[in-house]
């Protein structure tokens, strides 16, 4: 499977502390916000880019294998996401939401985290646009039904709701806190 | 230009309890997991990746004029490390240990236990790095060797050395946390492998049936091992009795705790045998056995010279897993809250049984980490 991605780094055959060493430098270069997938074949990569991340305050999203390469998928920290001061009013909480998903309600949920987010665990049904391609693909979602707008943490949400509203859009909600704090269904892709 | 330091080397300064100071800069849950321990091992931990931009989250927890011996999981980051400390902190004795705790993992130190009364030698390897021991007799240019580790080689060259020709190879049961290297080093020397036939029953090959009754001797018939039933860890279970004098309890008694029964998955069944094993038949032989165990969990079990090893009456006395009187306490202690199992101990069985054979670099990962046979009172 192929995740769009801003960056990608090769350090396959590469021996520990390589693999880590380069994330560090090329995670340096990334915008905040920004998805990097590292290839790696030394199999202690995993456990310790995770640990990385955890200890630089870069988010780790997870980890595919395929055949003997590990894709490690790291978003560089945002400064946004610890902002906590939201503008869009209309909000949902997770309790809600997860009775509307699991009532199976009719709803609509617009996921605008990256795909490599969205990839490693989403409510089921939920649409992935992340909020930079907004401005372009935002044709892509119905206007008049009403939609539930999620990210990690409701930043980014509520930016993209912010948007979604000045389109036009009706019945926006921003759902908070996010998939951070999700304990509901989800699926990866 | 950092200097090496071997797993050997290491290990003898860890036997001879010289005081040692280690850095083990592998991520955290790897070192909380398992890590270098001796009597006199002072160790910190700082992972490779927080020393990046600098080695000020450790400078003030080292003395730049002491040795210190960096640690990593395979010797890269431990080096990349030991080259940062020498020319960015002006430390003078850095030693980056060679291989990492891969090759620790590996690492047997042979220690000799005794004489034997009639000649012969019997021997307790100690693979200090997964606290498993395994054992060489060996009398008259014969050997035997008893829960071998997988690195067969070692004791190979061993046997060499001393001019003795292995001819048995034993398991006191199918193990869960090691591969053994009986069925290799067997085919390779011409050997027999031994195995008791209840915790054979899925194995994929022919072996020798372990069992009371039929004695197996070493070197003329000088030396006697001699099978004694002892369920609890596995169904087989089987401790061995040699020269009279030793006893061999596999993963059913160690020094300061006792076997757990649940790697197969049986706990609940194999409570009642685990039991009759410690509290029934161990306590009718002899109280001045001396008991050599399978692993051990603790480094204040080595003793100096680096052997693990008890009087059996002494146990009686003091390994608290020897002290239960009730039954049900008893039970709730083997069963209830046990440590996590061993690393891939489902794969491991299944090498063990011949089902699966797995490439040397995939049985090196299967086997990391510490052995967890026990339960600790």
């Amino acid at each position: 499977m192929s995740m769009k991605v801003n960056e990608v780094l090769d350090a396959k055959g590469l021996a520990c502390p390589m693999p880590i060493v380069k994330t560090k430098k090329a995670i340096t270069n990334l915008e905040a916000g920004q998805v990097i997938e590292v290839q790696a074949t030394d199999k202690g990569s995993t456990a310790d880019i995770k640990a990385w991340a955890e200890s630089t305050g870069n988010h780790y999203l997870g980890t595919k294998e395929e055949g003997e390469v590990l894709k490690h998928y790291l978003r560089k920290a945002s400064e946004e996401e610890t902002k906590g001061e939201t503008q869009h009013e209309e909000v949902l909480d997770l309790e809600e939401l997860r009775n509307k998903v699991e009532g199976k309600e009719a709803i609509s949920i617009l996921d605008v985290r990256e795909p490599a987010e969205y990839a490693f665990g989403h409510i089921p049904g939920a649409v992935n646009i992340p909020l930079g391609e907004l401005e372009d693909r935002f044709k892509e979602l119905n206007m008049e039904q009403g939609i539930n707008v999620i990210c990690r943490t409701g930043n980014r949400s509520d930016l993209a709701a912010q948007k979604l509203v000045q389109k036009g859009f009706k019945n926006v909600k921003n759902v908070v806190p996010g998939m951070s704090s999700w304990e509901g269904p989800t699926e990866e892709n | 230009m950092t200097t090496p330091i071997t797993t050997e080397a290491l290990a003898k300064k860890v036997v001879n309890q010289e005081k040692i100071r280690i850095l083990d800069v592998r991520n955290t849950d790897e070192f909380d997991d398992w890590k270098i321990e001796g009597e006199n091992v002072e160790i910190i931990n700082e992972p490779y990746f927080n020393l990046l931009d600098g080695i000020e989250p450790v400078t003030g927890k080292l003395t730049k004029d002491q040795e210190v011996i960096v640690v990593c999981a395979k010797g890269g980051s431990s080096q990349m490390v030991a080259e940062l400390l020498e020319e960015e902190g002006g430390f003078s004795k850095v030693l980056n240990l060679e291989g990492g705790m891969k090759a620790w993992s590996e690492h047997l130190e042979p220690v000799k236990i005794a004489d034997l009364k009639q000649g012969g030698s019997l021997y307790q390897f100690v693979r200090l790095g997964k606290g498993c021991l395994s054992y060489m007799v060996e009398s008259d240019g014969e050997a035997a060797i008893i829960d071998i580790s997988r690195m067969i080689e070692k004791y190979e060259a061993f046997a060499k050395d001393k001019g003795v020709q292995i001819k048995h190879l034993i398991d006191t049961h199918l193990h869960a946390d090691h591969i053994s290297g009986g069925r290799a080093l067997a085919e390779k020397t011409g050997g027999t492998y031994h195995l008791p036939p209840k915790d054979a029953t899925e194995v994929t090959y022919d072996y020798t049936a372990l069992e009371e009754g039929n004695d197996i001797t070493v070197g003329n018939t000088k030396v006697k091992v001699q099978p004694i039933y002892s369920p609890g860890h596995t169904i087989g279970s089987t401790s061995l009795i040699i020269d009279d004098h030793y006893l061999l309890t596999g993963d059913i008694l160690f020094v300061k705790s006792i076997g757990r029964p649940d790697l197969a998955g049986k706990a609940e069944d194999w409570v009642g045998d685990l039991r009759h094993s410690l509290y029934k038949r161990y306590k009718e032989l002899s109280e001045d056995l001396i008991v050599l165990p399978a692993h051990y969990s603790f480094a204040e079990e080595l003793s100096e010279g680096g052997s693990v090893s008890a009087r059996l009456g002494d146990l009686y006395q003091r390994n608290e897993g020897l002290q239960v009187d009730s039954e049900e306490v008893f039970k709730k202690m083997v069963t209830e809250n046990l440590p996590p199992q061993p690393n891939a101990y489902q794969e491991i069985r299944e090498t063990n049984m011949g089902k699966i054979t797995p490439e040397d670099e995939k049985q090196r990962e299967m086997e990391t980490g510490p052995n967890r046979c026990a339960v600790h009172g």
